[in-house]
Formats: C-alpha cells, sequence, structure tokens
C-alpha cells in the first residue's frame, strides 16, 4: 500500500503533466523507516524523451547525499509514461535498484483523465499495491479516498 | 592507501550488509579488483565483460562522476572518497 497525502500527488501529476511529452521523474524522500513520502523532489530527465528517462548522474549524486545528510530514504521514485499505460515497462523492471521504493507510475497519454499507479519491484518481480491519498500524515488511517484499489492483489 | 568506497542499497549483499567499505588502488579499475577480492562478486556488477564501466551505474570520486575523469583509467589517491550509485532509469 502506498500511503501518500494530496499536495505530494498533486505535484506527482503536475510534474508529469508540464513535462508532457518527455517523461517526467522524481522522488519522493521521507523519513528513514516511516515509509511516509513526506519531501517532493522534482528530477531533471537528463535523456529528454519521450520514451525515457534518467536522473542526471551529478544531480542525483546531490540529491542521495542529501537524503543521507537527513537520514532520509527514496519512499516514492516516480516517472511517467507519455504514451502507454501507468505500468512498469520491462527497462523500468530491469533497471529498479531501490527494493524498499513505491515505484509510481504516471501516465499522461489522456489530457482529460489522471492514471497514477504505485508498484513495488524487487528482483524483477513487479508486485501492484493500493494508492491512498489522504489530507495529511498526521491524522491516523482514516483515508480520504483510495484512489486506486488495484484489481489483482 | 585507503579510499572510502560507498556501496549502495542494492549491492549491500556483496559486503555483507556494509555500506561503507575500504579498499586500495592507483586507478579505479586496480581498486574495483581489489574490492573484488575481498567482496566476490561485486565487481561484476560495476564492469562488464569487456572491460568497460556499466552504462547505468554511477562511480563519483570526491563527488565527480568518472565519466568525465578516465572512467576506470581515473586515478586515485590516498583518502580519496569513492560513491557508487545505481543510475535510476527507465523508459
Amino acid at each position: 500500500m502506498l500511503t501518500i497525502d494530496r499536495a505530494t500527488y498533486d505535484a506527482i501529476v503536475a510534474h508529469a503533466r508540464a513535462d508532457h511529452p518527455d517523461e517526467a521523474c522524481g522522488v519522493v524522500a521521507g523519513p528513514a523507516g516511516s515509509d511516509q513520502p513526506a519531501r517532493f523532489i522534482a528530477m531533471m530527465n537528463a535523456e529528454r524523451s519521450p520514451t525515457f528517462y534518467r536522473f542526471d548522474s551529478g544531480e542525483q549524486l546531490k540529491v542521495w547525499r542529501e537524503m543521507d545528510d537527513r537520514d532520509e530514504v527514496p519512499v516514492v521514485i516516480y516517472h511517467s509514461h507519455t504514451a502507454t499505460e501507468a505500468y512498469p515497462s520491462r527497462t523500468d523492471i530491469s533497471f529498479a535498484s531501490e527494493p524498499d521504493a513505491h515505484y509510481v507510475l504516471v501516465s499522461t497519454r489522456d489530457p482529460e483523465a489522471v492514471e497514477f499507479r504505485s508498484f513495488r519491484i524487487v528482483d524483477g518481480v513487479v508486485g501492484e499495491e493500493p494508492v491512498e491519498v489522504v489530507e495529511s500524515y498526521l491524522f491516523g488511517h482514516s483515508p480520504a479516498e483510495v484512489v486506486y484499489d488495484c484489481p489483482n492483489q | 592507501m585507503a579510499i572510502e568506497v560507498r556501496i549502495p542499497t542494492i549491492l549491500r549483499t556483496y559486503t555483507g550488509g556494509q555500506k561503507a567499505v575500504e579498499g586500495d588502488g592507483d586507478t579505479l579499475d586496480a581498486l574495483f579488483a581489489d574490492l573484488d577480492g575481498k567482496h566476490p562478486g561485486l565487481r561484476g556488477r560495476l564492469v562488464t565483460d569487456e572491460g568497460a564501466l556499466h552504462r547505468f551505474v554511477n562511480v563519483y570520486v570526491n563527488d565527480e562522476d568518472v565519466r568525465f575523469t578516465g572512467a576506470l583509467e581515473t586515478k586515485l589517491n590516498d583518502g580519496d572518497s569513492v560513491t557508487i550509485l545505481p543510475a535510476v532509469a527507465g523508459g
């Protein structure tokens, strides 16, 4: 299950729409062990491509070092698909290198509809998980809405 | 010569869970060979069979991406710090 606050969810979707037709990508950092995506960090797509993304290596070092200094981890790693569904591609699966992260995919193929889905990718195996959007992390487990309850759990 | 090498989560299976290890070598290539001796299999995740740096692994020496400093030929000095980060990429 990915629990994410409304502001961060909106920021991810806005970034994906803004960069369309290129793929957008980024990280949401959170305190180590919390599984809480707290700090949204849009990253540059060094490939600037509609079908591929890659974090700029210098920017990635800076962000990873900063997370380390703040005792944070990448809770969410997100990117967008601009013409296909919000599901990890073969490339996404083979390059997934953070086993504890929630891999969020947003599809911008339809300007009217939001497709926002979350996955765990560990050792080449993809598992979809439901996404719960909350108004704030402060108030326990009363979700404002479950945005996407995946069909095959 | 003591060079600190920071290891990303995904490669810590080779280092017994350690997030930083020490190695020795005049060049990055020599360092990786040294590390492989202590942590078998690690070098294979960093260097291809053709002897080049894996395209989707970022290696930094003192915060500089080694793609700009000679890749595996990058010279190392005592006290240098090496960081390895798998590239975050996809399609």
